[in-house]
């Protein structure tokens, strides 16, 4: 924001200066730990110590025959899967829906959907355990995506709001004029244009999914285990090597995905 | 959306319940909680928890904020980037990175101790203020990107109306920051929730009332009673953040693109 009026007086030199220092404390408060955990990982030792004695990627390769640490990872993936798909299509036809009725209305649903987002998760988690008992219901995965669902539809929700009130109105008047019907219009004209919205949204909805551990802390039964809380158990009890392995696979798959979604998505300027 | 509420609505049901058939009703639940000084010690300190973690961060995320709105957007990329990677990445993996840096033998202990400025490891771990500030950095996103949406609409030719009438950068910086209420809600709200966060490092002894809630329902298998405590978190949360939101609309200005 370079403005006409600007002088180097004293005070805006003081704010400056105290900005810069405090971001670049914040910047590297923000990013270390994710670096320290995978150098870490990367330990010749049995300790979690840093800097690590020495390199190797022994931990990594000892995740090779943690089976319960795999089956648990692979529950997760396809939960999050499930859930971000369902969260994809509920979101959008909700956002849809948001924009389309009238103020009051739209301001009402829309505080609904974000509520999740604004309420304890560990007791909307402990709710849903006491709802399905009383329904006769116990706990399973199916209901567990479901779960997951509830408290990562805002995130499309959000995402996809945002690029409806972009939307061009007119555009979906000209497709209309010319002969389209409404599935037609929305098929070729609305998805393609909020389309980076959605992706945005279940981008993030399904990092929230996996890293789930509230909701599935109640809904997941006895057998099924999900990596976030396997991993929660395992810091708590025995902290071994593997969990920064663990871990450091974990960063730079988000990393991956992040990227990527930066790429299709534009997910930056999405998450504003 | 009825898959939200209708929970909610059973939970309340159940924690004026005697049993977890729900038999009876009763206000047990509540008298017990509030009869308890341990368990209203419990939901200060989480409320309390949210505050300070809110605070910490907002000193860090501010400046942080104000620096990439001024940023070439080529930068601002750049930042924005690192300030999301954090909250995409798992919380338990953040919290798990915190927990080699905070330990005994943790990055923070040796550099102190290889400074000089303690001979023996300081305690962080399972600490108050060791929840504190994780809590800010594991927070930090949530309350850095609605600040910078909000600024990057400040029309600039308010900050420069209000350096010509007179008021100083810090001044002008006061009046902005206020009515910036929505990222302290959500950080606020995502803080006193943070179940992984607050029973990693705090540990064991440092009860907050996500775990309180979590010990009720499955360690002492007590459901109306845990029922009744998350109600009760529940009402207290939304009330700090309507007091936040009342508290940060003192002085409005308009900040519409």
């Amino acid at each position: 924001m370079p403005s006409p009026s600007f002088t180097l007086d004293w005070e805006s030199l003081s704010l400056r200066g105290t900005f810069v220092a405090i971001s670049a404390v914040a910047i590297v408060f923000l990013v270390a730990p994710s670096l320290i955990v995978i150098l870490t990982s990367l330990t010749a030792s049995q300790s979690l110590r840093f800097p690590p004695d020495g390199l190797s990627l022994r931990w990594y390769a000892a995740l090779l025959s943690a089976d319960q640490m795999q089956q648990a990872a692979w529950t997760s993936l396809i939960v999050a899967f499930w859930a971000t798909l369902l969260c994809a299509v509920l979101g959008t036809a909700a956002a849809l829906a948001i924009s389309r009725s009238d103020r009051t209305w739209a301001r009402f649903f829309d505080l609904m959907f974000m509520s999740p987002l604004l309420l304890p998760a560990l007791a909307f988690g402990f709710a849903a355990l006491v709802f399905i008992y009383r329904l006769g219901l116990r706990p399973s995965i199916p209901l567990l995506i479901l779960g997951h669902v509830i408290v990562c539809v805002p995130f499309v929700l959000r995402t996809t709001l945002a690029a409806l009130t972009q939307l061009d109105h007119s555009l979906l008047d000209a497709s209309a004029s010319l002969g389209a019907r409404g599935w037609m219009t929305f098929r070729r004209v609305t998805l393609p244009l909020i389309g980076r919205g959605v992706v945005a949204g279940s981008f993030l909805a399904f990092m929230a999914s996996f890293d789930n551990v509230p909701v599935s802390l109640f809904l997941a039964d006895e057998r099924t285990e999900v990596l976030p809380i396997h991993l929660w158990q395992q810091i708590e009890t025995n902290l071994d090597v593997r969990t920064a392995a663990v871990s450091g696979l974990i960063v730079i798959f988000t990393l991956l995905l992040m990227l990527l979604a930066e790429r299709f998505a534009g997910l930056t300027r999405q998450m504003r | 959306m009825a898959f939200f509420v209708a929970p909610l609505a059973v939970l309340l049901a159940m924690s004026f319940a005697r049993d977890a058939d729900m038999h009876a009703l009763t206000l047990a639940n509540y008298v017990k909680f509030f009869t308890d000084p341990f368990n209203y010690s419990i939901l200060w300190d989480t409320l309390m928890l949210g505050v300070k973690a809110t605070l910490l961060c907002l000193l860090f995320g501010y400046p942080v904020a104000w620096i990439a709105n001024r940023a070439s957007a080529r930068w601002q990329a750049v930042l924005l980037f690192l300030i999301i990677l954090p909250i995409m990445t798992s919380v338990v993996v953040r919290t798990f990175s915190w927990i080699v840096i905070l330990g005994r033998q943790g990055v923070l202990n040796r550099i102190a101790m290889g400074l000089g400025l303690t001979s023996e490891p300081l305690r962080l771990l399972f600490t108050e203020p060791g929840v504190v500030i994780v809590l800010a950095q594991v927070q930090m996103p949530l309350m850095v990107l609605p600040i910078l949406t909000v600024m990057s609409k400040l029309d600039p030719n308010l900050a420069d109306a209000s350096r010509v009438l007179g008021a100083g950068e810090w001044r002008t910086l006061w009046r902005v920051t206020l009515p910036l209420s929505l990222p302290g809600v959500l950080m606020y709200s995502a803080s006193v929730t943070a179940f992984v966060t607050q029973t990693l490092i705090g540990g064991a002894r440092l009860v907050y009332m996500p775990l309180h809630i979590y010990q009720q329902a499955i360690g002492a298998n007590n459901w109306p009673f845990a029922a009744a405590i998350s109600i009760i978190f529940m009402v207290a949360v939304l009330c700090v953040v309507a007091l936040l939101n009342m508290l940060m609309r003192v002085t409005p200005i308009d900040a519409k693109p």
